[in-house]
């Protein structure tokens, strides 16, 4: 994979644990932008842990992670928090959407925690761009599984953001709505040119991606192509 | 047990911080209560004569109004019974500038001195001497063989001190009765005739032959009647005390509900299980009863104890409203007892296990293996919103029809329900409000704080069980400062505005001593001539006084020369104006009443009073209710010209007098200093016994205030633990927020802004729920008490100012929690399920 037009470097990345766990062990990676990766494995192979490195949640015990141009060790809270509001979204296999906000306002929640002016317009337009545009007032317990993981892809694109993390985004939908959720991920990646990471089980989600990552203990066994 | 232990104690002793807020709140509620209570009962602790452990237990006590003729001992004792009748004089005195109770006792008659085993013996029959408590004799310095004066209300005279009495805590002196009558100026008149029986001797039958021999309008009881009399005369103050320490416990009680609703909700999963693998509903219940009752247990007897070290800063302060206002009393000691502490224990487990009782049969009905969500939940609460609304106009109307009835036993029980009826119906109203007031302000909140303020906002009406049930308990303790607030802020405004018009002479003259609501010692009956003879002296307003019963409670019966008072407008009436009124007692079957004692005995104008005056009953109409706020057992005050004709030995207790105009007060009553010496009096210019009057006022109100500020800090302790449970229920959406961009001070700014937003709901709901509580304490619950009429004025800018504090200080409540918040770290909080 090439790195000249990286959207997330990883170079030599280990992570261990506090017991000695090493979740990672020298993995090096590029994720270029506008293709869709994914992550396969087993559970506790350690794909989670590296895209929690991809999204400046966790950081190695040694090598380094690079997003869009910043080594995510060397900073402080303040700029790891811009970082997220402005260059990464998230997708996550449980939704996570907050129980309390209707839909237009989950997707709104990034913007306005960045300080954006026109959030709930471009808020719309993303809820729009998953056609969930008339949902704008649902709550969530009021959508289904597959209308909810939608709201949550609106929500990570709403920043048009340089990387596009989701952690079994189709683990927990049956097989339409898993398929309309990969679309739109592929869609992200071909209109948006975000990076788009995949950490999954499935064999549908391996398909729609640009290039497969498989990992065994912590370890990149291959690569493919 | 093991259930117990691994779904109820082991998340109490992971959240440490919240159990420990929860336990506290309980402490303060029942340390309150029990601190109101020992503190209470310490204060008026003892009403017996100084005298009773010196002369042994007296059976009866025969007193009469205006005195009891001294002949009447000769002739019980002719009476065919074993019982010896001891004449007493009780009088105050002053020895230099300290006042004391003068006893007169006659020796022969009183059974434990004839032994020698008293003291008292030691009077023997010489006319100088003397018996000194000890406290007195350690205050003067006085020891045995020493010779002193005594200044009575007529003459002094040189005694010396032959005995001391060891261990008497009050100060009196212990002479012959004549010279105790030679002192006071009561000559052939006893203040009672102490009655000692017999040991065979059946109480009832001379009982029954004493009540047929003395004349019909005098009383005979025994001494514990006294007491019982007394304690009757500070109960409504104990009352609304009592009353006012519970609001602590019932905050408090906000909390335990709040507590374990939590409880439930946090572990819905775990009970669904329990249920589907056989556990019985029952033991669900009884496990978060349980779970009540030891924080209830914990709570109460930490709060026993701490209640004991509170009664000990409090007790100066209910003693000395109690003898301000109420009848002089001699503190006694504060004693915790294993009952009390049982009684607090009982009390506080009780309140604790009741309002978790809600909360526990829901997590009891949770179906087997359903682990419902949260959303459900909230769902069904709004769904009772509208039902809930409904029962709180019910109760609210319910309450005003309960203030209408009258008082029971002369407690203002129908008072009481409905300020409880008021408060319910607060707290059924609160998920409506907050939820209206949240979703209302939710614009303004998200374009001032942002994200934050949208995240908060939703996040209080998604919890909304649990923020109203925050909300209720903030908003019942603000309620009761609000409402108290007014209360006293009105009353206060009333007493300044009735001083003001009451205190229209220059200066006020009366003796030395101790005085208590509106029963003064005795000043010399030469001082109104001697003050006369000062040219600078305009007019005098000579009042006689003295306490009196009625109807079985004390008053003050008193002869006032009404065309003074007339003149210098000095009484305001209920009826309307003055002059008519008082024009009409001169030398007239006519008296006029204060309000209180018109509320108290149901008296009207134009009614007959029929009152026992010596040896005869005489019938006096009564001409009008004027205001009077100087005590709450009531004043009936005729002309000099017909009180005196009955009650010739009334003394003169207190004298207003007016200046010509040009004179100056302040010489002036200098020179009275000078001409009055002889007579141990206190002069006060008018400034100063208003000012005085107003102290007292203030300090009577102090104990309020502290009652009021625990239940703010119970309250806000609740907050701080709400909001810290908010924070531990919401860990995910919190990590959450932070993987969406949110920095450490959104975070905190939201939870901060959840804190103001309940600190605002519950200021709103508690101003609104305190005014309404306002009305029912001054136009119902005190003037049922106490029988006055309070003018309505709210001090607003001291209660806005003290709502903002709290506002602010819940706000201050929030920054533990939002700290905890912050630290959360977001891929654990996200990933922890």
């Amino acid at each position: 994979m090439s790195e000249t037009s990286s959207a997330v470097s990883v170079r030599g990345v280990s992570r261990v644990y506090e017991g000695g766990v090493a979740a990672l062990c020298d993995v090096t990676l590029c994720f270029p932008a506008g293709r869709v990766t994914a992550l396969l494995g087993r559970s506790g192979c350690g794909k989670t842990t590296l895209l929690n490195m991809c999204g400046a949640m966790d950081f190695p015990t040694s090598g380094e992670v690079e997003i869009s141009g910043q080594v995510t060790s060397g900073l402080d809270d303040t700029r790891l928090t811009n970082l997220r509001r402005t260059k990464i979204g998230f997708v996550f296999q449980f939704f996570q959407l907050l129980p309390a906000l209707t839909a237009l306002e989950n997707v709104e929640l990034p913007l306005l925690l960045a300080g954006v002016g026109n959030s709930e317009a471009i808020a719309r337009e993303r809820l729009a761009w998953v056609d969930l545009a008339e949902k704008a007032s649902a709550l969530p317990w009021q959508l289904s599984g597959g209308q909810m993981q939608r709201v949550a892809i609106a929500r990570a694109l709403a920043h048009n953001p340089a990387v596009l993390i989701a952690d079994e985004p189709t683990g927990n939908l049956d097989t339409i709505s898993g398929d309309h959720v990969l679309r739109l991920l592929r869609r992200a990646a071909d209109e948006s040119g975000a990076a788009v990471i995949i950490a999954t089980h499935s064999a549908e989600a391996a398909a729609i991606a640009d290039a497969r990552v498989r990992m065994r203990d912590g370890r990149v066994e291959s690569i493919e192509p | 047990m093991k259930l117990f232990t691994c779904l109820i104690l082991r998340p109490l002793r992971r959240d440490r911080a919240r159990t420990a807020l929860t336990i506290l709140s309980v402490a303060l509620g029942v340390a309150v209560v029990v601190a109101i209570e020992l503190a209470g009962e310490a204060a008026t602790g003892s009403f017996e004569s100084s005298l009773t452990t010196l002369v042994g237990k007296v059976d009866y006590e025969i007193t009469a109004n205006g005195g009891v003729n001294e002949t009447w001992a000769g002739t019980l004792a002719g009476l065919p019974i074993d019982a010896r009748f001891s004449p007493v004089i009780e009088q105050p005195v002053r020895v230099s500038d300290h006042s004391a109770t003068l006893f007169g006792i006659d020796v022969l008659s009183a059974p434990s001195s004839q032994t020698g085993a008293s003291p008292l013996a030691d009077i023997g029959q010489l006319g100088a001497a003397a018996v000194l408590s000890s406290e007195f004799a350690a205050r003067m310095s006085l020891h045995k063989g020493d010779t002193f004066r005594i200044q009575g209300r007529t003459s002094a005279g040189d005694f010396k001190v032959v005995a001391i009495a060891l261990r008497q805590g009050t100060p009196w002196i212990a002479v012959d009765i004549a010279a105790a009558q030679r002192l006071s100026g009561l000559y052939g008149k006893l203040d009672r005739i102490e009655v000692f029986l017999g040991p065979l001797q059946s109480a009832p039958q001379a009982q029954s032959l004493i009540r047929r021999t003395l004349p019909a309008a005098w009383q005979m009881e025994t001494p514990a009647a006294r007491s019982d009399e007394n304690r009757r005369m500070v109960q409504a103050f104990r009352w609304n005390l009592r009353i006012l320490s519970y609001i602590s416990l019932l905050v408090g009680a906000f909390l335990i509900y709040n507590t374990i609703a939590v409880s439930v909700v946090r572990r819905r999963t775990e009970i669904g299980i329990l249920r589907a693998v056989g556990t019985s509903s029952r033991t669900v219940l009884a496990m978060f009863l349980a779970e009540a009752a030891m924080l209830g247990i914990i709570g109460s007897l930490a709060g026993a104890l701490l209640g004991r070290l509170l009664a000990s800063a409090i007790i100066r302060m209910i003693s000395d409203t109690v003898n301000a206002l109420f009848v002089t009393s001699r503190p006694g000691d504060i004693t915790l007892t294993p009952v009390a502490i049982a009684g607090a224990v009982l009390v506080g487990t009780a309140v604790a296990v009741g309002s978790a009782l809600i909360p526990a049969r829901e997590a009891a009905r949770v179906a087997p293996a359903e682990a419902m969500r949260r959303e459900a939940r909230q769902q069904e609460v709004r769904l009772h919103a509208t039902r809930d609304l409904i029962i709180a106009t019910v109760l609210s109307l319910v309450a005003a029809l309960l203030c209408q009835l009258p008082p029971w036993e002369n407690r203002p029980i129908a008072g009481y329900a409905a300020a409880l009826l008021l408060v319910i119906a607060a707290a059924l109203l609160s998920p409506f409000f907050v939820s209206t007031l949240i979703r209302a302000l939710r614009g303004t909140v998200k374009s001032l704080a942002g994200a934050a303020g949208l995240v908060a906002s939703r996040s209080l009406v998604a919890s909304l069980a649990r923020t109203s049930i925050v909300v209720t308990a903030l908003a019942t303790a603000i309620s009761m400062m609000v409402s108290v607030g007014i209360m006293v802020g009105s009353f206060r405004q009333t007493v300044e505005v009735w001083l003001d018009n009451q205190l229209r002479a220059d200066l006020y003259i009366r003796a030395r001593g101790q005085s208590t609501a509106g029963v003064f010692p005795p000043l010399g009956p030469q001082v109104p001539a001697l003050l006369r003879e000062l040219p600078e002296v305009r007019d005098l307003d000579v009042l006689h006084s003295t306490v009196f019963r009625y109807h079985g409670q004390q008053a003050t019966l008193a002869a006032a020369s009404t065309a003074v008072a007339s003149r210098e407008q000095a009484l305001r009436f209920l009826d309307g104006p003055a002059a008519p009124i008082l024009a009409s007692l001169y030398n007239r079957d006519r008296a006029v009443v204060s309000e209180p004692f018109a509320t108290r005995h149901h008296v009207h104008t134009g009614d007959m009073l029929q009152l026992p005056l010596g040896e005869r009953t005489v019938a006096l109409t009564v001409a009008g209710i004027y205001y009077d706020y100087s005590s709450d057992r009531g004043f009936v005050i005729a002309d000099s010209s017909t009180m005196l004709k009955y009650v010739p030995d009334l003394p003169v207790t207190n004298i207003a007098i007016y200046l010509r105009e040009g004179a100056n007060a302040t010489s002036v009553r200098r020179r009275m200093e000078d001409k009055l010496r002889d007579f141990s009096v206190l002069i006060f210019p008018h400034q100063l016994l208003r000012t005085q009057a107003i102290e007292v006022f203030d300090r009577t109100f102090a104990i309020t205030w502290a009652l009021e500020a625990v239940a703010i800090l119970v309250a806000m302790l609740g907050a701080a633990n709400s909001l810290l449970a908010l924070v531990l229920d919401r860990r995910r959406e919190i990590g959450l927020v932070r993987y969406l961009g949110a920095h450490t001070s959104q975070i905190y700014r939201m939870i901060l802004t959840e804190a103001a937003l309940i600190g605002l709901a519950a200021s709103v709901l508690g101003i609104a729920l305190g005014l309404a509580l306002s009305l029912v304490l001054v136009f119902v619950i005190n003037k049922q008490s106490f029988g006055w009429t309070i003018q309505f004025h709210p001090p607003l800018g001291l209660l806005g100012a003290a709502v903002a504090l709290v506002w602010v200080v819940t706000v201050a409540a929030g920054l533990y929690p939002a700290r905890y918040a912050a630290k959360l770290i977001p891929a654990d909080a996200v990933h922890e399920e």
